[in-house]
């Protein structure tokens, strides 16, 4: 017995371990296809409908589904595992087949009228701290909400101003006024809403002002002619009344038979329009373009420039604060290479920027 | 609707973080399915809904009462029901004369109809009929689909999308290995489809990988397939785009070869070779008045590729 060979020994080795992997290989003519991801397994092997309809179904089933486990259970153990709170976890990568969503993906918010202007003049949010000081309680306070600073709607007395009707309550006055003021966020709320939907807006002419100007009243005027039953048709004109601006124009359509040579030079005159490739040139709109482009170029230098800086410059002639000609001489360096750009005279703000740098 | 579109505002915090769950997320929560009767159903009928509750039950909404709507000739109700509940899978059982024993699979996208299969129940096992130990509830279980059928033929392959989005639970990291022990088996053969639930046995195999037996738990279908009502090609492909924060960002400078050697590319500075030290000499040595002229030997190419 002690001259059995190291060879078959190896052969008995190998022969055992192929007895242990037998249990749990199967074969299969085609292979598998595995989807880890979603523990998803799919056998495209053509099914001997012979096989099934000789074994008692149930078990030629289960038989079938035993082999597709077993392989997709050996994919699964090859996956790399660890071992989290005594429980062994194998990492699973993300799913192969594609499955409908729930939802279309998320729009981003479409910006606001102000969001726009805001990027168009390049100003920045800046962030407002939470508490600020109170005079009069001689305390820190909330900005807003509940026991705010500053807080008007609470005064018992409200001193009547010199210059106004002494009769007025102040207090209806402060309320209706703050009214307003939410009514008209609402207002722009909703049209911003309508904007980004494309969805116009009824009624623009009569939405209440406080100071109407001219343009605003002639609308007003051509809306109420137009209100009528017979939408304005039999209505008089006043002496002097001009005809109303950015209304819309009926169709006309030319008679089906008459002037051939008319028609014949409409059609050419299009074919002509088609043919030269030429862009018509508006140029009150090239130029509102440009200055547009430039306000943007300037609001991106200075956005790029005054990263850290606060808030609006106070540039204004007016103005000659301390603190901002302080703020000013800082940068003033950079306010000078600022000033170097090539800017028409009318964007003079980097210029005089570099000014008051230099007082 | 309109809360979603943001023209009502959440009047308070609750609301709102309503409002947020139902509103379309880059990653989605796990689909959620109603499991309603029609006007008239059979035992089988009623009782299958039951079963596959149980099978879907965290995900799922069973709906007690008779619904009458006919999904395939009015879907308006169903897409109703949906936006109640805010789930896009759904199980519509009925029974009648002309269609026994009838289940209707389905899934919208956007709260509208994407797919729907119709499938008669021609034999049912129940979950309750088989007196063996069942699956703990939320199980995710393993699916396999047999047959060349479910590659082949489009209404099976449409079929296979939904049973897999219908059974496959959330979407997770990690699973734990022991507690792989459900598996749903879907056999398609000789025009039925055969349904078949099994609780799976680990046993030792002497290697790392343990041998599986199976053992029948139900609830088990014979189905055959009946009306199918499958979405426009451009519907099904707007269902499954992707939004672009989802997809993975493409790593600069990195690139594979076909046996998968992973290749790095690094762009360097030009170097300057006049300051290259070389080996000292004396005869090399800078004088203080003699200038060195430049050399210009050829300058290699910026980019060398590096393999990592």
């Amino acid at each position: 017995m002690a001259a059995c060979s190291v060879e078959e020994l190896l052969a008995k080795a190998e022969r055992e371990e192929a007895e242990k992997l037998k249990s749990i290989t199967v074969h299969k003519e085609l292979d598998v296809e595995f989807d880890i991801g979603n523990l998803l397994a799919c056998d495209k092997n053509r099914i001997e409908s012979r096989d099934f309809r000789g074994q008692k179904k149930e078990d030629f089933l289960r038989s079938l589904a035993r082999d597709n486990t077993q392989l997709l259970v050996n994919e699964i153990w090859k996956q790399p595992t660890e071992r989290v709170e005594e429980a062994i976890v194998v990492k699973l990568p993300d799913s192969l087949t594609p499955l409908p969503r729930e939802k279309p993906p998320p729009k981003p918010r479409p910006p606001t009228k102000w969001e726009e202007f805001a990027k168009l003049k390049g100003i920045q949010k800046k962030k407002k701290t939470n508490l600020v000081w109170d005079e009069t309680a001689k305390e820190w306070r909330r900005r807003w909400g509940y026991k705010r600073a500053k807080d008007d709607t609470k005064e018992w007395l409200i001193e009547v101003p010199e210059t106004a009707d002494p009769n007025e309550d102040q207090f209806a006055k402060r309320v209706k006024a703050k009214k307003e003021r939410v009514a008209k966020n609402e207002f722009n709320r909703l049209k911003n809403i309508a904007r980004a939907q494309k969805i116009k807006v009824p009624g623009v002419g009569l939405t209440p002002t406080a100071q109407q100007s001219k343009d605003d009243l002639s609308k007003a005027v051509s809306v109420a002619k137009t209100s009528t039953a017979s939408v304005g048709r039999f209505q008089d004109r006043l002496p002097k009344e001009k005809p109303p601006k950015n209304t819309g124009k009926k169709r006309k359509f030319e008679p089906l038979i008459g002037n051939f040579s008319n028609e014949k030079q409409k059609q050419l005159d299009m074919l002509k329009l088609m043919d030269s490739k030429k862009p018509k040139l508006d140029i009150t709109k090239a130029v509102n373009k440009q200055m547009r482009e430039e306000d943007r170029e300037e609001a991106a230098a200075k956005y790029k420039k005054g990263a850290g800086k606060k808030g609006r410059k106070g540039n204004m002639p007016g103005k000659g604060k301390g603190k901002g000609g302080k703020g000013k001489g800082g940068k003033s360096g950079g306010g000078k290479f600022g000033g170097g750009k090539p800017v028409g005279g009318k964007f003079g703000g980097g210029k005089k920027r570099g000014k008051a740098g230099k007082h | 609707m309109t809360q979603s579109d943001g023209i009502v505002k959440p009047k308070t915090k609750r609301s709102k973080r309503f409002l947020e769950s139902r509103a379309p997320k880059l990653t989605e929560d796990v689909k959620t399915a109603m499991i309603m009767k029609g006007g008239n159903t059979s035992q089988t009928v009623t009782q299958a809904l039951k079963d596959i509750y149980a099978l879907k039950k965290p995900n799922a909404v069973l709906y007690k009462k008779k619904n009458i709507t006919r999904p395939f000739e009015d879907s308006t109700s169903l897409e109703f029901f949906s936006k109640k509940t805010d789930c896009s899978l759904f199980l519509f059982g009925s029974h009648n004369k002309k269609r026994p024993n009838n289940l209707i699979f389905g899934r919208l996208f956007d709260f509208h109809v994407l797919d729907m299969i119709e499938l008669g129940i021609d034999k049912f096992v129940s979950l309750s009929d088989i007196k063996l130990s069942k699956c703990p509830e939320g199980t995710k279980p393993m699916l396999v689909f047999a047959g060349e059928a479910f590659d082949t033929d489009n209404e099976h392959k449409r079929l296979k999308s939904l049973f897999t989005d219908f059974f496959r639970g959330p979407t997770v990291s990690a699973v734990r290995l022991a507690g792989l022990e459900h598996v749903l088996h879907f056999t398609a053969l000789e025009g039925k489809i055969y349904m078949r639930s099994y609780r799976c046995l680990l046993k030792k195999s002497g290697c790392r990988t343990p041998r599986i037996e199976l053992e029948e738990i139900g609830p088990s279908f014979d189905f055959t397939l009946r009306r199918t009502h499958l979405a426009s090609d451009d519907l099904y492909k707007l269902a499954h785009r992707q939004p672009k924060a989802l997809k993975p960002k493409k790593k600069k400078n990195i690139s594979h070869d076909a046996f998968g050697t992973k290749f790095g590319r690094v762009h360097m500075q030009k170097q300057d070779l006049s300051k290259l030290q070389t080996r000292k000499m004396k005869g090399l040595r800078k004088r203080g008045g003699g200038v060195v002229s430049e050399d210009q030997d050829g300058q290699t190419a910026k980019v060398a590729k590096v393999e990592s």
